[in-house]
């Protein structure tokens, strides 16, 4: 018995040249290759402490200088303890933090062995002023322009935060959170100072 | 004559200083409303929101400025307002945010660096989806008919009505559902 069997005819593939579809999956694995670096960074926003604290420049606001320049960059600090305080006028904890930071920065400043670096971070200038005024904050103060320092630290920064590097720029102390009072800000610089 | 000398000399005096006189009084006109432009009234809640909505607040993010209910907002709106009083153009201002607070305030990020993504990656993943339908569409069409054809001419099929089938599709289906109708006869035949 002949059993009928259906044969469609050949039908010739025509897809996309080579050269398209290689195009085409190379844009995908870059597309994911930046994705996937996007969340890796994501996940891991916080300078690790140990790590090198790359350079920045702050500049300072009207009225504050240091060594008679308007502006302070990390790596004209090396020999110096190093304190780097994030703060807003918006923040209310910043404000509780206000007057423990200044009088740390009377205790240090006799010395020269440590000095205080205020970071405004995305604040209205007269307003931040205002800030500063009130608390009569005297340690170099100046806005975080373009957001460039605060991400180096902490791409999901809590205001207020506070770091600590040691004589050769390298991360040794962190605060998430504000600094309860002078002997909590003393006891995360003393070790640094003693060289423990 | 010497009246009508007279009174032309006259008349060409007061006709000159009338066009001094009237330049003077132009220029204070312009100088006015320049001044009155300059000292424009307080800038309404619309002018300010309109440069508000284009911006994002820097610390609450995917919140445009025009409706982000924080204190550091309010005061951006503040700072929006007076930067207007003063002035400022829109370009100004948001360049004025864009420098204070990074490019991530704008709502639309400008085409650089890692941003031009945004702008490419869309339309490009959208001509890419149509071409693949394109050409889908087109493979399926042509495989769809090349069945058909074969079906319909294949000698050992039953003979349909042309009249009932009146498109290629019709055709094929109907002929594959013939196809297998007469497999299952003739297997029914085979059993008796």
């Amino acid at each position: 018995m002949e059993q009928n069997t259906i044969n469609p005819p050949a039908i010739k593939r025509r897809g996309a040249p080579l050269w398209i579809q290689l195009l085409v999956w190379a844009g995908l694995l870059a597309l994911l290759v930046i994705l996937g670096l996007g969340l890796f960074r994501a996940q891991h926003p916080i300078l690790k402490i140990g790590s090198k604290v790359p350079d920045f420049t702050l500049k300072l606001f009207d009225g504050y200088q240091y060594q008679q320049a308007s502006q302070v960059s990390l790596s004209s600090l090396r020999g110096k303890v190093v304190v780097v305080n994030f703060w807003a006028s918006w923040c209310v904890t910043c404000a509780d933090e206000a007057p423990a930071m200044e009088a740390a920065w009377q205790y240090y400043q006799p010395d020269g062995k440590v000095v205080f670096l205020g970071v405004d971070y995305t604040d209205v200038d007269s307003k931040a002023l205002e800030f500063l005024s009130r608390f009569s904050i005297t340690y170099p103060n100046g806005p975080d322009l373009g957001t460039r320092i605060t991400p180096i630290f902490n791409k999901n920064i809590a205001m207020p935060e506070t770091y600590i590097m040691d004589q050769e720029g390298v991360l040794r102390q962190e605060q998430i959170g504000p600094f309860q009072s002078v002997a909590e800000i003393r006891s995360a610089i003393d070790p640094l100072l003693s060289g423990k | 004559m010497l009246n009508t000398v007279r009174m032309s000399k006259l008349m060409n005096s007061i006709l000159k200083r009338s066009f001094w006189i009237l330049g003077i009084l132009l220029v204070c006109l312009s100088f006015s409303t320049g001044l009155a432009s300059a000292q424009s009234p307080t800038p309404s809640d619309d002018q300010v929101n309109a440069i508000a909505r284009q911006l994002f607040c820097p610390i609450c993010e995917n919140i445009p400025l025009d409706v982000c209910p924080t204190q550091a907002c309010h005061d951006w709106r503040e700072l929006i307002r007076q930067m207007l009083a003063a002035g400022k153009s829109e370009a100004e201002i948001k360049q004025y945010f864009v420098d204070h607070y990074g490019a991530r305030v704008l709502s639309e990020p400008p085409a650089r660096g890692l941003n031009w993504l945004v702008y490419v990656v869309p339309p490009l993943a959208f001509c890419a989806g149509i071409f693949l339908l394109f050409m889908a569409f087109r493979t399926w069409r042509r495989t769809g008919s090349g069945s058909a054809a074969a079906l319909v001419s294949d000698p050992s099929m039953p003979e349909k009505d042309p009249g009932s089938a009146n498109s290629q599709g019709d055709a094929a289906s109907s002929a594959v559902d013939d196809e297998y109708a007469a497999r299952f006869e003739e297997q029914l035949r085979k059993q008796r």
